[in-house]
């Protein structure tokens, strides 16, 4: 019985530092854009042609934030 | 109230739409039953048929309104596919434009209160998403013959760190289906989630007094979420074909 409730307990939690993830991804994005932005104010006319790149860059920033939160949600509804 | 069934605050549970039902009566979800994500689907492949049938069939030189939507929308895919993956890559021009429509549109019908987003399920998103894999793996080997294995041999590094290198891009050549398909389902639901989540919070002034300040924030976030929302839904889709045509750069170009 305690097992069971300690299993449940440790699940919400679980979820709970897998969000801790997303907040990472966060910063990451936040540095692609920024920095993006940087650049992009040093050198106007070459930014258009680099839009796609930006968004690939967050793309693959942010990726690896998805899985936490998937991480979260398997922990909440699949195990 | 449904609020004593989950043992929660909320009026209902924020996944709940996610759930896949068949569309007459009730029962087991079957191969060949027709659910909500069936119909949804549907409408977005019927609502993409009917906006290039209309938009094409009067081939004005000054568009009408709808015509100009079909060509901007084909311009700008164009555009991508050949920017990002270069010339010979628009063999696969009309294969990556149905996936960016079929996604764009299933984003945008899943906004419609009430709809079903087929992107948020993994297994929707799992089959286009290997779908590219496929094509980009199976182009990659036709085209290129074993030379496409020099995608894993980078030559620019000192050689002995090239085996670890080797290992490092095998294993991030196949996760890639997974990150792919993950990412679109991911962003819609979690988007998704959160508007729920904000407005299962709404009629709470019906039951407390707390709602008289709770409501009108939450009303004021399913706002801001649903605006945001309405960009994820078009980034999500233009992110997903830019990846493919980048995956297809790869595949056609595996030296560089």
């Amino acid at each position: 019985m305690e097992l069971v409730a300690a299993a449940a307990l440790g699940k919400f939690i679980g979820a709970g530092l897998a969000a801790i993830g997303s907040g990472a991804a966060a910063i990451g994005v936040g540095n692609v854009a920024g920095n993006f932005l940087a650049g992009a104010l040093r050198n106007p006319s070459a930014a258009g042609s680099q839009t796609a790149t930006l968004f690939i860059g967050l793309a693959f920033a942010e990726a690896l934030g998805i899985f936490s939160f998937l991480v979260a949600l398997l922990l909440m509804f699949a195990v | 109230m449904a609020a004593e069934e989950h043992g929660e605050g909320l009026a209902f549970h924020p996944m709940d739409q996610f759930i896949v039902r068949p569309l007459f009566g009730e029962g087991d979800v079957g191969v060949f039953t027709i659910t909500n994500a069936t119909l949804w689907m549907a409408l977005s492949v019927l609502a993409i048929a009917l906006l290039f049938i209309v938009g094409t069939r009067g081939r004005a030189i000054i568009p009408t309104r709808v015509q100009s939507i079909a060509e901007l929308a084909y311009g700008f895919i164009h555009k991508m596919v050949e920017d990002v993956a270069g010339k010979e890559a628009l063999t696969f021009f009309p294969y990556i434009f149905t996936v960016f429509l079929f996604i764009v549109f299933s984003n945008f019908l899943g906004l419609l209160p009430m709809a079903f987003t087929p992107t948020s399920h993994i297994a929707v998103t799992a089959v286009l998403a290997i779908g590219v894999f496929l094509t980009v793996t199976i182009v990659g080997f036709a085209k290129n013959g074993a030379g496409f294995l020099s995608l894993f041999w980078v030559s620019s590094a000192p050689l002995p760190l090239r085996p670890i290198l080797a290992l490092i891009e095998i294993i991030s050549y196949f996760v890639r289906p997974v990150s792919h398909s993950i990412r679109l389902a991911g962003n819609m639901m979690a988007g998704h989630a959160v508007i729920k989540v904000f407005a299962a919070f709404a009629p709470l002034v019906l039951i407390s007094t707390i709602g008289i300040a709770v409501t009108p924030l939450s009303i004021v976030a399913i706002t801001a979420m649903y605006g945001l929302e309405i960009l994820v839904a078009f980034i999500q889709a233009y992110v997903f074909t830019i990846l493919t045509c980048v995956y297809l750069k790869d595949a056609l170009h595996p030296g560089h």
